[in-house]
C-alpha cells in the first residue's frame, strides 16, 4: 500500500450538500437527486454512499462494508469509487 | 420496444411532474411558451386538489418536481405546497421570473425544504430584460439572485436566447459569474406558443448562434467545474430531432393550472385529443389508461419515414406539437429531421432569418389582452 492510500483511508467524506440520497420504493433503487436531474445509484454504489455520513472514515465505511459482505476484499473499490464520486461532485473530501 | 398494446405492464413512472400552479404572471414575455390562449382555461386548482395530485404523482414514482406557470410566486399557498412535497419526499424545484420573492418568503421556503430555485433573465442589460419582460424588473432580479445565495441555494440561472439577445451571450455569463452562479442554462428558445407567434422576430440566424456557441465554450475553458454552462441546441438548425420529452408519456407529466393533464406542456394544441383533467380522474388512471397519455406512446402510430428508421428508438420522431405546428399533422415526423419531406419549412425559415428584420408584424406580448383577441373573444388588432 503507498503512503498516499494510507491518508486516504482516514479521511472523512461528506455527501455534498448540492445533491439529496434517498431510496425510491417505485423504482426499487438508491438515486442522488440534485436540481431537475437524478442518478440512479447501481446496488454497490448505493451500498457505499449510503455509509457516507461526514462522521465514518474511509477505513470504517470499508470495514463496515466487509462485515455486511464478508469474503470480498473492497478496499480498492471503495477507493477507486469515491474517488468517480468525488470527480462528480456527489461527495466532498 | 413495442408500443402497439396501449397498456404495458412495465410503464415507467412519470418522474418529472411539472405542476404549472397558475397562468397568472407579472411578466409579459414575447417568447414565452405558454398557449397563447392561456386565459380561457377553467378555475385554478385549490390548495387541497394540488396536495391530491402531489400525493398521486409521489405513489406512482414522480420524484422531481417542478413548481412554475405563470409565476409561480403569484399563488400565496406555495409555501404549503412545498412542505407538503419536502414532507413526500419530492426534490422540489422553484421555476421563477423572481418577482414575489422577498426575504420572509424565501426563508419559508427553506425552513419547509424547497431544494432549489430557478431564475430567469431576460438579457444582461436593464434595457433589454425589460423590454423582452415588458416590465421593469432587472433591478429587482439582481436583488433576488443575492437573496437565493444568501440563503445557501445553489444558483441556477435560466436565460432564453434568441435573435436579440443571442450576441450578448458572453455578457450574459459575465453577469451569471459575479452572481456566482453555479448553473447557467443558456435556452436557445424553442418555438412554441409566444415564441412560435413572434419566430420571425426571435429565430437568430446560424452565424450568430456559431459565435454565441464559440464564446460559450471558451467561457467554460476559463471558468472549468465552478460553472456548469447548459447550451441548449435550437432544434431549428439540426438536422435530426431532440427526443422530446424524452418519449411520450416516458417521463413527464404536466398538470396545467385548471388541472388538465398533459404529456407535455405544449400538447393542448393537438387536435382531435381529449386530455384527462385531476379533479374527474387519478393521476394512476391518467398516466396508465388515458387516451391522451396513449396515443403517442412506442411507435406504432408513427408514419415513414419514422416506421422503419433505425433512429426511432433515439429521438421517438422528435416533437408531436412541432409536427403539428410545421407540417399540419402530428403523425408526421418532426420537420427539423432532414429525412422529412417537410424538413424545407425549417430550413425555409432558417434562411429568411438571415435577411433584415422588416416590421411588418410588431412583436406580441404575453398578455391577458393579447391572449384574449387570439383566442377569439376579441378582435384582433395588432399594436404595440
Amino acid at each position: 500500500m503507498t503512503v498516499d492510500a494510507t491518508v486516504a483511508l482516514e479521511r472523512v467524506p461528506r455527501l455534498s450538500a448540492r445533491f439529496r440520497l434517498q431510496y425510491e420504493t417505485a423504482q426499487n433503487t438508491w438515486v442522488l437527486l440534485y436540481p431537475e436531474g437524478m442518478v440512479k445509484l447501481s446496488p454497490t454504489a448505493s451500498e457505499i454512499l449510503r455509509r457516507v455520513d461526514g462522521k465514518a472514515t474511509i477505513a470504517s465505511l470499508v470495514e463496515s462494508l466487509e462485515q455486511a459482505f464478508p469474503g470480498v476484499d473492497l478496499r480498492a473499490d471503495v477507493i477507486e469509487f469515491l474517488r468517480i464520486a468525488q470527480d462528480h461532485g456527489w461527495i466532498e473530501p | 420496444m413495442d408500443g402497439s398494446s396501449p397498456e404495458r405492464p412495465q410503464l415507467p413512472p412519470p418522474l418529472w411532474l411539472l405542476a404549472e400552479l397558475t397562468y397568472r404572471c407579472p411578466l409579459h414575455c414575447a417568447f414565452c411558451y405558454n398557449p397563447l390562449d392561456y386565459t380561457k382555461g377553467g378555475a385554478e386548482l385549490s390548495t387541497a386538489e394540488w396536495v391530491r395530485v402531489l400525493r398521486e404523482g409521489r405513489a406512482l414514482g414522480a420524484v422531481q418536481l417542478g413548481l412554475s406557470g405563470g409565476e409561480p410566486l403569484v399563488r400565496d399557498d406555495l409555501e404549503e405546497l412545498v412542505v407538503e412535497a419536502r414532507r413526500l419526499g419530492f426534490y422540489s424545484n422553484l421555476i421563477t421570473s423572481g418577482v414575489g420573492l422577498n426575504e420572509k418568503r424565501i426563508r419559508a421556503f427553506k425552513d419547509g425544504g424547497l431544494d432549489h430555485i430557478q431564475l430567469s433573465f431576460q438579457d444582461s442589460t436593464r434595457e433589454l430584460n425589460d423590454f423582452l419582460s415588458s416590465t421593469r424588473t432587472f433591478e429587482l432580479k439582481s436583488r433576488v439572485a443575492r437573496l437565493i445565495k444568501d440563503h445557501g441555494y445553489p444558483m441556477v440561472l435560466n436565460v432564453v436566447i434568441h435573435r436579440l439577445n443571442v450576441d450578448h451571450v458572453p455578457q450574459i455569463l459575465e453577469m451569471a459569474e459575479a452572481m456566482g452562479a453555479e448553473y447557467v442554462e443558456l435556452a436557445n428558445t424553442q418555438y412554441y406558443g409566444w415564441a412560435h407567434l413572434n419566430r420571425a422576430q426571435l429565430l437568430p440566424t446560424r452565424e450568430q448562434l456559431v459565435r454565441a456557441e464559440e464564446a460559450t465554450n471558451r467561457f467554460r475553458d476559463r471558468v472549468g467545474s465552478r460553472m456548469r454552462i447548459f447550451f441548449v441546441v435550437p432544434d431549428y438548425f439540426e438536422r435530426r430531432p431532440k427526443p422530446c420529452m424524452n418519449g411520450w408519456g416516458s417521463v413527464f407529466l404536466t398538470i396545467t393550472p385548471d388541472g388538465t393533464a398533459l404529456p407535455c406542456h405544449a400538447a393542448r394544441m393537438l387536435p382531435g385529443l381529449a386530455f384527462p383533467n385531476v379533479r374527474d380522474e387519478s393521476i394512476e388512471a391518467i398516466w396508465h389508461r388515458s387516451e391522451g397519455f396513449n396515443r403517442f406512446r412506442g411507435d406504432g402510430w408513427m408514419k415513414e419515414p419514422c416506421r422503419s428508421c433505425p433512429e426511432k428508438t433515439r429521438d421517438f420522431g422528435g416533437c408531436r406539437c412541432q409536427a403539428y405546428m410545421l407540417t399540419g399533422e402530428a403523425e408526421n415526423a418532426d420537420p427539423v429531421c432532414d429525412l422529412s419531406p417537410h424538413h424545407h419549412v425549417v430550413t425555409e425559415a432558417v434562411e429568411r432569418a438571415r435577411e433584415p428584420i422588416v416590421e411588418t408584424k410588431p412583436i406580441m406580448f404575453r398578455d391577458d389582452r393579447n391572449s384574449r383577441r387570439l383566442a377569439g373573444e376579441a378582435p384582433v388588432q395588432e399594436s404595440v
